[in-house]
C-alpha cells in the first residue's frame, strides 16, 4: 500500500557548487558529510573561502567525518550536538543572508526535510536548494490523527508515539511539515494489520 | 472557443497617457461584473476590423478587486501587425471588443518576503496591478521604472505620487539608468525579482541577477512576442485532414483559425505553452521563437508553439 508515483515524494540530486553563488551554506547530517567531502574535493580555494558548513554528526559520530570536513579549508565549519541546535543556527544565518547565498543539504530525508522547511519560511523556493540523500532511509512521519511528529521511522507500519494509533507510512509527503503522512492502518478492524517490514532501513 | 470563456466588452473611455500610448477602459456589455484577477494577469483582446480579426494580449493594469471595469494600455508599435493600429486609430468609445478571461503567467510569488519590480517602457503595465496588490497586502516592494523620456513614461507621476519612495524613475534621455548591480547586491534572502520590458532589458536583468548569485526560481519575467513575419509555407493538419497556407505576416495559429479550425491557445505570445503542437514532419528548419520550450526541446524538433514559431521550408505537418 506504499502507493508509488505519488508526486509529492521528494526527489534528491547530487551536491554541486553553483558557480554563480556569492556564498555557499551547507547543512549536513551524519553520512551527508561524505557528500560534502565528495562535492568539495575538487573545489578551488576561492570557492572554499565562501563556504559555510553546519554539521550534526548524528549516528555517524564515531566515523570522524568532522575531522575531514574541518580539513577541507572552508571559511567556516562548525559541529552541532543535535539537529535542532543546527536548525536554530541555520535560522539565524538565513535571517541575515542575502540573495547571493546558495543552500545545500545532505543527510537523511528527515534532516533535509527540516532544512527545506526552514528555508521555505525565508521565501526561498525548494528548487533553489541543492540536496543529496545519504545515510538511512528512515522517515519523519506526521500522524494525521493527532498531528504528532514521529522521527526515524524505519518500518511500513509504525505506532504513533503520541496517540498510539497504528500508522501506515505513505509516500505522500508535505514540504511544509517536512514529513511523510502516517494514516491509521487498522481503522476497519482494530489489530488487523499488514505485516510489519523494515521498509526504510 | 479554445482561448477559454470570452467576455463581450465595450470601450468605455480612452485616454492618451504618453507618446503613442493610450489607456482603454473596458466595461462588460452584459453589465455583469467581470472576474477579479491577480496582479500580473493579462487578457487576450479580440478586435474585429471588417473581415480581419486581430488578437493581442494586454496586461490588466487596474485594481485587481474591481470587476466593473478592466484597464489596458496599448503602445502603438512601429511594426504593428494591425492590432495596436486598430486600437489607436479605429477603436472609439462604444467600440465592441471581446476579451478572454484574465490569465496570469506573471504572478507575484506570495512566499517572497520582498519584491523588486523592474519595468522598461510599456512593460510598466503588469506592475500597475502588482504594486496595488502588494500595497494592499502590506508586502515590501520597490518599483524601478526605466523610460526613454518623461513623455514615454506613462503613469510615472501617478505611481510616484501613490507609492512615494518605493518608486524609482530613470529617464535615459537624462543619462539615468537602473543601477542594477547595486540593486542586486545585498538584497535580503527571500527577495523575488520581476522584470517586464524590451527583450534586451529582460536579458540584461536576468543574466545580471544570475551573475550576482540569485537562484533562477526567484527571478520572474514576462514578455509577449508579437508573431514574427517570415516566408510563406503550408501546414498539413493530420487530424483535420486539411492543408492551410501560412502567409508572410501571419502566424500558424492565425492561419489555422482563419481556416475555421479551433486550435488551443492562451497567451498568443510564446509564453504559456497552451498551443504546444506535435510536429509530425517538416521539410525545413523549425524557427522556434517562443520562450516556453527548453533549448533541448527546441533542438529535438518534436514540438512547436504555433502562436509565434514558423517553418523555414515548404511543408510542416502537425498533429492538429
Amino acid at each position: 500500500m506504499l502507493i508509488s508515483g505519488i508526486k509529492s515524494r521528494p526527489v534528491y540530486g547530487r551536491l554541486a557548487l553553483d558557480a554563480y553563488a556569492k556564498r555557499h551554506l551547507i547543512a549536513a547530517e551524519g553520512e551527508g558529510a561524505q557528500a560534502v567531502l565528495d562535492c568539495l574535493a575538487a573545489a578551488p580555494p576561492d570557492a572554499l573561502a565562501r563556504v559555510t558548513i553546519l554539521y550534526a554528526s548524528g549516528g555517524s559520530r564515531d566515523r570522524n567525518h568532522l575531522e575531514r570536513l574541518s580539513a577541507l579549508g572552508a571559511d567556516y565549519c562548525h559541529e552541532f550536538p543535535t539537529i535542532p541546535t543546527l536548525l536554530f543556527r541555520l535560522d539565524g544565518v538565513l535571517g541575515t543572508a542575502t540573495m547571493g547565498l546558495r543552500l545545500y543539504a545532505s543527510g537523511t530525508e528527515g534532516f533535509m526535510g527540516q532544512v527545506i522547511q526552514r528555508v521555505l519560511a525565508h521565501g526561498i523556493d525548494h528548487h533553489s536548494i541543492i540536496t543529496e540523500h545519504r545515510g538511512s532511509l528512515a522517515r519523519r512521519v506526521q500522524c494525521v490523527h493527532c498531528k504528532g511528529i514521529i522521527e526515524n521511522v524505519t518500518t511500513n507500519i509504525a505506532t504513533c508515539t503520541h496517540c498510539g494509533v497504528n500508522l501506515l507510512v505513505r509516500d505522500h509527503y508535505s514540504r511544509r511539515l517536512g514529513a511523510f503522512m502516517g494514516v491509521s492502518a487498522d481503522a476497519e478492524e482494530a489489530g488487523a494489520l499488514p505485516a510489519r517490514e523494515d521498509a526504510f532501513p | 472557443m479554445s482561448g477559454g470563456v470570452q467576455i463581450p466588452v465595450r470601450v468605455a473611455a480612452i485616454e492618451t497617457v504618453g507618446r503613442d500610448i493610450k489607456r482603454f477602459r473596458l466595461e462588460p456589455r452584459s453589465g455583469e461584473p467581470m472576474p477579479r484577477f491577480s496582479g500580473g494577469s493579462h487578457v487576450v483582446v479580440t478586435m474585429q476590423s471588417g473581415a480581419q480579426t486581430y488578437r493581442n494580449p494586454y496586461s490588466l493594469m487596474g485594481s485587481p478587486d474591481d470587476g466593473s471595469r478592466y484597464e489596458i494600455s496599448v503602445l502603438r508599435t512601429g511594426q504593428s501587425r494591425g492590432g495596436s493600429h486598430f486600437m489607436h486609430d479605429t477603436a472609439a468609445v462604444g467600440t465592441a471588443l471581446t476579451i478572454s478571461h484574465p490569465i496570469n503567467l506573471f504572478p507575484i510569488d506570495q512566499r517572497g518576503r520582498k519584491h523588486i519590480l523592474i519595468a522598461g517602457g510599456i512593460g510598466i503595465t503588469p506592475f500597475m496591478a502588482m504594486a496595488e496588490q502588494l500595497d494592499l497586502l502590506g508586502q515590501p516592494f520597490e518599483l524601478h521604472y526605466a523610460m526613454r523620456s518623461a513623455a514615454c513614461g506613462a503613469y510615472a507621476e501617478s505611481l510616484a505620487a501613490r507609492y512615494g519612495r518605493r518608486v524609482h524613475l530613470y529617464q535615459s534621455d537624462q543619462g539615468r539608468r537602473i543601477p542594477l548591480a547595486q540593486l542586486l547586491d545585498h538584497q535580503p534572502l527571500g527577495t523575488h525579482l520581476y522584470v517586464c520590458g524590451p527583450g534586451a532589458m529582460i536579458e540584461w536583468v536576468m543574466s545580471s541577477a544570475r551573475g550576482a548569485g540569485w537562484p533562477k526560481e526567484s527571478l520572474h519575467f514576462e514578455r509577449f512576442l508579437p508573431p514574427p513575419s517570415g516566408t510563406t509555407f503550408e501546414v498539413r493538419l493530420a487530424l483535420s485532414n486539411r492543408t492551410v497556407p501560412v502567409g508572410e505576416h501571419e502566424s500558424i495559429l492565425e492561419a489555422v483559425e482563419a481556416a475555421g479550425i479551433d486550435a488551443p491557445y492562451l497567451c498568443r505570445g510564446g509564453a504559456c505553452g497552451q498551443c504546444e503542437t506535435a510536429v509530425l514532419s517538416a521539410d525545413g528548419e523549425l524557427d522556434h521563437m517562443d520562450h516556453y520550450l527548453t533549448p533541448e526541446e527546441k533542438g529535438a524538433g518534436r514540438q512547436i508553439m504555433i502562436c509565434v514559431s514558423r517553418l523555414k521550408g515548404r511543408v510542416l505537418e502537425l498533429d492538429l
